[in-house]
């Protein structure tokens, strides 16, 4: 526990000062009397540890998997794969930390094959997570799942670099 | 003349133009990609108009030609290749059009119905060979059907020379999407079966897919995701009233009619995983028809009511399985392909349409129930929602085309193809009307 306390304390140091460093060319720009509000937000975001899957912060640090909120499949299957496993996990501990948190899974496929098969398809994605989600202790109250099939690509392009990014389910927070 | 003067002769000269641009955006047109050598050569002699008032812009006898074209089976005269133009079977001088090859001439004249609510299109239709005169009627409508009588014209023409009634005068439902992003458009449309006249149904800034009608032609089932989840409505294509049919916890999807247009069969997950349902539309009880894991989606009726096929992937891929729509044990229709789905019916029943995928390319494939000989039918990359003509001729369905959604049409022998453009937007979710009495 000591060693914990200790490494945290180091981390939000370190942190503190990389903080103290970005702002600095900021200061230079901004008026005196409008700097104190976004250094100290900026001090305090910084300060999230990206491993703690439980600090709302993290949703919007890139160096933290809570900021990772799609998870991509292969033709036609609905497995969760290994490399998405941790992102997943990430989220699982976010949401049954916060009983107030809501997730909706939002299930897609690509544009192959028939638009209402497709709808089972990304029903069946978005359940995927939302079993791994719930296992790993969030409330069934807590998540829900949209299929939109393949109605809402991202990519519209007719080869496999476009239907690998469609196959996807987002992780949408209705509420944190 | 001043700068103004100048933009305002300016805009005056472009004015028709844009008007053009602007009809030209909401029409489908139509190209045949693939014809038949063994077309029938007929003749169809321009109608003399005497009713009162100007003609309509496209004349009767362009209209009956060209839906006699698209449908592969005719080969029409070109009118300007018409040295001689008869007004009625009496003048028709057979030595002419044997000379021209021609097998078939119809003449006919256009005049105010009696009682002056409509028109009479009065035509005969004489064999050249055997100089028979094989139909002589009268057509009458309404004032602004004269496009819809002359499709009635078609249909009776090809019903006489091919021994099936003819689907010029159905419709055909489509959907079509527009812009991208976060500024997308969905319509849902209803147009003639020849692309004009294109009527919204609805509209939404969410998808919109699945349109199916009604035997009755008056109602058409899709799915909506206008609340933000999918859910089903029912509306009435003349006077716009809808209902909602169903909108539970997940995937409602996938509405079909049953041949009587009491019940409803459906797609539904509220359970936890996509299963059948029937709704009966009277008391709106539901039934559950399938129960397994696996995705059971896309139910089509046999003609009788009495089968519906149905996608499902328990055998691990895709495939198409029938169930006894009163219930019972599911059984594996589609033996051949990895992946075959969206099961449409012949009028029939004899064969099943379905858009059959193999590694990347997906076709338009039909089976012949008695048989199980399956074979494809289109050249396909992205082919589906394969919908029966009501006459069976016919099947339409989506394809791609340079990135864009569009319609196209296969003769059920596979013999006979063209595409359908819409000017704008992404079409996609064809669904033929049946005939409309």
């Amino acid at each position: 526990m000591n060693t914990t306390w200790r490494l945290l304390l180091a981390l939000f140091i370190a942190v503190a000062i990389s903080a103290c460093k970005t702002t600095e060319p900021e200061d230079t720009t901004a008026t005196d009397t409008t700097d104190t509000a976004p250094v100290k937000e900026a001090t305090t975001a910084a300060a999230a540890d990206p491993r703690d899957y439980t600090d709302a912060r993290n949703f919007d640090n890139s160096e933290s998997l809570l900021s990772k909120r799609v998870v991509y499949f292969d033709f036609d299957k609905s497995e969760v794969k290994s490399e998405y496993r941790a992102i997943v996990a990430a989220h699982a501990a976010y949401v049954s930390a916060h009983g107030s948190a809501r997730v909706t899974l939002e299930g897609h496929a690509d544009e192959r094959g028939t638009r209402e098969y497709n709808l089972g398809l990304g029903e069946r994605r978005g359940n995927a997570i939302s079993g791994l989600l719930s296992a790993a202790g969030a409330m069934g109250s807590q998540l829900d799942t949209v299929s939109y099939g393949e109605e809402r690509p991202v990519c519209r392009v007719s080869d496999d670099s476009c239907w690998s990014q469609n196959r996807r389910v987002e992780i949408v927070y209705t509420a944190r | 003349m001043t700068m103004s003067k100048i933009l305002e002769k300016a805009i005056y000269a472009l004015l028709p133009l844009l008007l053009l641009t602007q009809l030209a955006q909401a029409k489908l047109e139509i190209e045949i990609v693939q014809g038949n050598a063994s077309a029938l050569p007929i003749a169809i002699i321009p109608l003399q108009w005497r009713a009162s008032g100007p003609p309509p812009e496209t004349s009767v006898g362009d209209v009956i030609s060209a839906d006699l074209y698209r449908s592969g089976l005719f080969a029409p005269l070109d009118e300007e290749d018409m040295v001689d133009r008869p007004v009625d079977a009496e003048s028709i001088r057979y030595g002419t059009w044997r000379l021209l090859k021609v097998d078939y001439v119809m003449v006919g004249t256009v005049r105010d119905a009696p009682d002056g609510a409509g028109y009479d299109i009065v035509y005969q239709l004489v064999d050249v060979h055997t100089q028979e005169h094989m139909l002589s009627q009268i057509t009458s409508v309404g004032l602004g059907d004269l496009r819809f009588g002359s499709h009635r014209v078609a249909d009776a023409i090809y019903e006489k020379l091919t021994g099936v009634p003819g689907a010029f005068s159905t419709r055909i439902a489509y959907v079509s999407a527009t812009g991208i992003g976060n500024d997308q458009n969905y319509q849902l449309f209803v147009a003639d079966a020849d692309g004009f006249n294109p009527q919204p149904v609805v509209g939404s800034p969410e998808p919109l897919l699945s349109p199916s009608w009604s035997h009755d032609g008056q109602r058409l089932a899709y799915v909506s995701f206008e609340k933000g989840n999918s859910a089903i409505y029912i509306q009435n294509v003349s006077t716009g009233a809808r209902e909602l049919a169903s909108s539970g916890k997940g995937i409602n999807g996938a509405p079909a009619f049953s041949p009587d247009d009491r019940y409803l069969a459906m797609t539904l997950s509220y359970s936890g995983n996509p299963e059948i349902y029937i709704k009966d539309l009277s008391t709106g009880q539901k039934r559950q028809l399938t129960n397994h894991w696996a995705i059971d989606t896309e139910p089509a009726w046999s003609p009788d009511g009495k089968t519906i096929y149905f996608t499902s992937d328990r055998g691990g891929r895709p495939q198409i399985y029938s169930v006894a729509a009163a219930g019972g044990k599911a059984r594996r229709v589609t033996r051949s392909g990895d992946y075959n789905a969206r099961a449409t019916i012949s009028p029939d029943g004899g064969r099943i349409a379905v858009a059959q995928g193999r590694g990347n390319e997906y076709r338009i494939a039909i089976l012949e129930t008695e048989t199980g000989r399956m074979r494809s039918l289109t050249p396909g990359v992205l082919d589906e929602s394969p919908s029966f003509a009501p006459n069976g001729s016919m099947i339409l369905y989506a394809t791609r085309e340079n990135s864009r959604g569009v319609l196209a049409a296969v003769s059920a022998d596979g013999n006979v193809r063209q595409r359908l453009i819409l000017t704008e937007g992404d079409v996609r979710e064809p669904a033929w009307s049946p005939v409309i009495r």
